[in-house]
């Protein structure tokens, strides 16, 4: 489904920003990607969609089926964007366009890739926005996205992600501007979303709990480079690499102190 | 004050301006070159501000004027509004060396002063109210397209593009339905506030003798042939004063009040 070979991303000054990084996803796995910030997590993301930002550069090979993301004509990505990949981005405030209403915006991978027009599409948007179980999808549909609560905001970008039924969901970090109960109802909501449509996931996360929750086989990346890689429970029970020790002590100890604050 | 007063009372003192200009069209209190009420009569009677050195009507004179006025600011706003966002956003999806050489070449155009480029023009085709406009309109395209480069990278940048590229959006409706929204409210503002300093422009070349040609009366000319008048009759030179300062301001704080729908948009 989805493989990463020795990719490499550069910037103007030839400065790798991410190094040597492999990994791969199949059909309906979920793969987490965990590390602190800076390391490299969102530029893999967009390396994997082939909208690296100006001014960088990928080498390697980043495939999803038979396309590359990285060389060949952009004619043949355009193709497997939306369809076979989708993201949900970081933050819920720039994830959506502030001027156009929530509906308008689901509406868009709708209409281009299921050929819907008028009240089909219409339908079709209520649908997607019904399946993140939103309420009131009439107002919400016609809201701005200021008018929506973080909460709302992330689950209609999940609604636009997934509209289109893609193999591949990238979320990148979907839940770490939420409060803690709205993250874990997102976390649960994609946990099902997923799973009911046989959907792939690459989970981007800083927080070792979090990728816990979601993620299977997980990638440590620190610096741009891929430091261990195993199954999330190996990970928390038996971390090999340093860095991934100091995460799950974090973790631990966080755990802990709440321990003894509720004992 | 709050920027929604700004806003009302920018956009009525530019109102009251187009008002008089409206009604200039339909009505003038004498023919232009009418002199048959003598020369620098006082403000009263049948020439409410008096007559200028000419015997011309003052208030038909500052009527006319104001057509000139606005008739500069919607020309060179369209103009440079126009040229401005058409360079702006090529410079905005350039990348690399093209963008580099945009960023350089707006700049330098920046830093040529508006009435020196204005002189060369006027120099080449003859003073005149088209020429003024072109200068003014040419000067300001590229204050815009540099305004223009920066917005469009900045909404370039932003996840909803992504998005927006990922569920497959091509590029021209990804510009008029994403991009072109999200810039208009900064540079609505800066189009405003550039329509106030077109008007100054204007009546700068007018008083140099580069703008209008007589007999049409632009507030700068009037300004300046009330200068060897102004002791004995000051109402020649503080009605075009008072109308240029109105019409600046106004839509000054036009601009100012418009700053309100930017934060809107980006709350
Ligand atoms: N457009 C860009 N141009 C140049 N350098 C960039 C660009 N975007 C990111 N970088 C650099 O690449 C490195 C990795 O950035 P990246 O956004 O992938 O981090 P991240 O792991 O997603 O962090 P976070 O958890 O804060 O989102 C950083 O050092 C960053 O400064
Ligand atoms: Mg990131």
């Amino acid at each position: 489904m989805l493989t990463v070979d020795r990719l490499t991303i550069r910037n103007r000054a030839g400065r790798a920003l991410v190094e040597d990084v492999s990994f791969s996803v199949g059909p309906g796995d979920r793969a987490g990607l965990i590390g602190e910030s800076g390391s490299g997590k969102s530029l893999t993301a967009l390396a994997v969609i082939g909208l690296l930002p100006p001014g960088l550069t990928a080498t390697g090979e980043v495939r999803l089926g038979d396309t590359s993301m990285i060389k060949g004509q952009e004619k043949l990505r355009t193709r497997v964007r939306g369809k076979v990949v989708a993201t949900v981005f970081q933050e819920p405030l720039t994830a959506l366009d502030p001027l156009m209403p929530a509906g308008r915006q689901i509406a868009e991978p709708i209409r281009r890739f299921r050929s819907l027009r008028g009240t089909a599409l219409r339908d079709a948007v209520h649908a997607a926005l019904d399946e993140v179980r939103l309420t009131d999808t009439d107002r919400i549909a016609r809201s701005y996205p200021h008018e929506l609560s973080g909460g709302q905001r992330q689950r209609v970008a999940i609604a636009m992600a997934l509209a289109c039924r893609p193999q591949l969901l990238v979320a990148d970090e979907p839940t770490t501007a939420l409060d803690v109960t709205v993250q874990a109802e997102i976390l649960d909501l994609l946990d099902r979303l997923v799973d009911t449509h046989g959907t792939a996931l690459l989970f981007i996360t800083h927080d070792l709990p979090v990728a816990a929750r979601v993620a299977r086989h997980t990638h440590v990346l620190r610096e741009g480079r891929i430091v261990e890689s195993a199954p999330i429970a190996d990970l928390l029970a038996r971390p090999a690499h340093p860095y991934t020790r100091t995460l799950v002590d974090s973790a631990r100890r966080f755990d802990a102190a709440l321990g003894r604050h509720l004992s | 004050m709050s920027k929604r007063l700004h806003l009302y009372i920018g956009l009525v003192l530019v109102l009251i301006v187009a008002g008089a200009v409206l009604v200039s069209y339909l009505w003038l209190p004498f023919a232009p070159d009418d002199t048959s009420g003598g020369r620098l009569a006082p403000p009263g009677g049948d020439h409410l501000l008096g007559t200028d050195k000419l015997g011309r009507d003052l208030l038909t004179q500052l009527l006319i004027g104001g057509r000139i006025a606005l008739g500069t600011a919607l020309g060179a706003v369209a103009v440079g509004g126009v040229l401005g966002l058409g360079a702006g956003l090529l410079a905005g999806f350039a990348t690399r060396w093209l963008d580099d050489a945009a960023a350089v070449v707006l700049d330098i155009l920046i830093a040529f002063p508006t009435l020196l480029l204005a002189m060369l023009i006027v120099a080449g085709t003859g003073a005149s109210l088209g020429t003024a406009i072109l200068a003014i309109g040419l000067a300001m395209a590229a204050i815009v397209a540099r305004l223009v480069r920066v917005l469009v990278k900045q909404v370039l940048g932003r996840d909803y593009i992504t998005a927006a590229r990922v569920a497959g959006v091509s590029w021209p409706r990804i510009v008029l339905s994403h991009v072109l929204p999200n810039i208009a409210p900064v540079l609505l503002v800066n189009l405003a506030l550039q329509a106030g300093l077109a008007v100054l422009a204007e009546a700068s070349l007018s008083y140099l003798g580069l703008g209008t040609p007589p007999p049409n009366a632009s507030w700068g000319r009037m300004l300046f042939e009330a200068q060897a008048t102004v002791l004995t009759s000051p109402v020649a030179a503080i009605a075009p004063g008072l109308a240029l300062v109105t019409l600046v301001i106004g839509m000054n704080l036009t601009a100012d009040g418009l700053r309100l729908g930017v934060s809107d948009a980006d709350r």
